[in-house]
């Protein structure tokens, strides 16, 4: 089965030609770099991204602090995520790359805060 | 004028080019400009060979800037006047200020294109937004803008904001775009519509916005290659919100107080090449400048403006 894609791992977004038997890649062409054959592979056998959103805050100088996951997480996962997300209320002032909540819904990621963030 | 990447870039590579006295004005409580809003990532790949989001992006500049002894930041400044002498009138809390500088560099981005830029006829209820003031919203106030959205224009603000969205549970009904592709980066369309299926309607226009206080629907017509109405291929999607991104527009008021010529049609300075204005000593770059697709290019295109009013000053 041949199927087309675009990479989403930069900017460029090069259209990607697969040769798949069913979830196993035979070949992968069109990637300006190495990148997008990784993705090509992933993306058949199980689509992942990051997640970035932003949480509320208590006290703090800002309303929301922007966060993400440390690493892409499974695509059907980012609606669960979310709704995880949104029960946390960050309440003591962080640097950016601070770790906001460890291993996350058991997904092996974490939560990182993506600025610094003050007291009022 | 102006702490977003732009000023951010332009005075750090003026004191790096020898500067002395660096005075960085910026009307918002933060340094960052719109990177602050970007939540998303996707920036930094060129200029830190890793991706980024817009608050981390910023960040990184904003840490140099705070170890940078020569430049003084002043925030929540908002510069009223500009003359061609070069004297600045700015606002900050409690107090008028007067400066003279003898190099300027004007780093103050773009506003969005409004709903009344592109005419579409219908009543006016609430729930009309240009998509960057929804991503404030949605981003650092915590407000969701509704309930069922659509959205007009594919450019990547429209895009991001459609996956934003969906993330936050709003049932994004469809991006409607006139022209025959997206302005927005192909990655985008991937990752924030086809992820979530939301429909993207191109050569389609909303030919009438609905509802008394509140948007209630959206009616939607197909355009053919002149943009001309198709006759009964409209159809009607109900819905509360209605974003609008149909572009940025180049803020240079301040430019064009200090008496510099300026291109009607795109508001960008009329110029001899990149970062400059037909005022001698004054600068724009970023997306004053020109409208960039990526922040890496303002970057570097605006340090360049900061060594170029170095230059200017040394041969004064
Ligand atoms: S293949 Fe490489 S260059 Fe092309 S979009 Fe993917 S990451 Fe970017």
């Amino acid at each position: 089965m041949k199927r087309v894609m675009t990479c989403i791992e930069c900017p460029q977004g090069c259209r990607l030609e697969i040769e798949a038997d069913g979830r196993r890649v035979l070949s992968v062409a069109g990637q300006k770099c190495k990148r997008g054959d990784k993705y090509a592979r992933q993306e058949i056998e199980a689509p992942m991204r990051t997640l970035t959103t932003s949480v509320l805050t208590g006290g703090l100088e800002l309303k929301m602090l922007p966060v993400r996951t440390s690493k892409p997480i499974p695509k059907e996962k980012l609606f669960e995520t979310m709704a995880a997300v949104k029960r946390i209320v960050v309440s003591s002032p962080v640097k950016a790359g601070a770790v906001v909540a460890t291993d996350f819904l058991g997904l092996g990621v974490d939560l990182v805060a993506c600025r610094s963030i003050d007291k009022k | 004028m102006g702490g977003g990447p732009a000023g951010m870039a332009a005075a750090l590579a003026a004191r790096a080019a020898g500067v002395q006295d660096i005075l960085l004005l910026e009307r918002d409580q933060h340094l960052g400009g719109i990177l602050n809003q970007c939540i998303h990532p996707g920036f930094g790949l060129h200029h830190f060979k890793e991706e980024l989001t817009g608050p981390e992006y910023a960040d990184r500049f904003v840490r140099l800037l705070k170890e940078e002894q020569g430049i003084e930041v002043s925030l929540r400044s908002f510069v009223v006047k500009l003359t061609p002498g070069r004297e600045i009138s700015y606002f900050r809390p409690g107090a008028l200020e007067e400066v003279r500088a003898r190099a300027v560099i004007l780093a103050t981005g773009c506003r969005e294109r409004t709903r009344e830029m592109i005419q579409i006829p219908g009543s006016r209820p609430a729930g009309i937004y240009p998509a960057g003031l929804a991503q404030k919203m949605v981003n650092m106030e915590g407000w969701i803008p509704g309930r069922e959205a659509v959205i007009v224009g594919s450019g990547d603000i429209g895009l991001i904001m459609a996956r934003r969205m969906a993330l936050e549970g709003v049932k994004v009904k469809g991006v409607v775009e006139i022209q025959k592709t997206s302005r927005g980066l192909v990655r985008n369309v991937v990752q924030c519509l086809e992820d979530f299926g939301i429909p993207l309607y191109f050569r389609h226009r909303i030919s009438r916005i609905h509802g008394a206080d509140r948007v209630e629907k959206v009616d939607v017509v197909r355009v053919d290659d002149n943009l001309k109405d198709i006759p009964g291929s409209g159809f009607e999607v109900p819905c509360d919100t209605v974003l609008v991104s149909v572009g940025l527009i180049p803020e240079n008021e301040l430019l064009e107080m200090a008496g510099g010529e300026i291109d009607r049609a795109a508001n960008t300075p009329v110029a001899a090449g990149v970062n400059l204005t037909s005022v001698p000593g004054v600068f724009a770059c970023g997306n004053a400048c020109k409208v960039y697709d990526l922040v890496d290019w303002v970057t570097r295109d605006s340090a360049l403006a900061g060594r170029m009013a170095a230059e200017y000053l040394e041969k004064k």
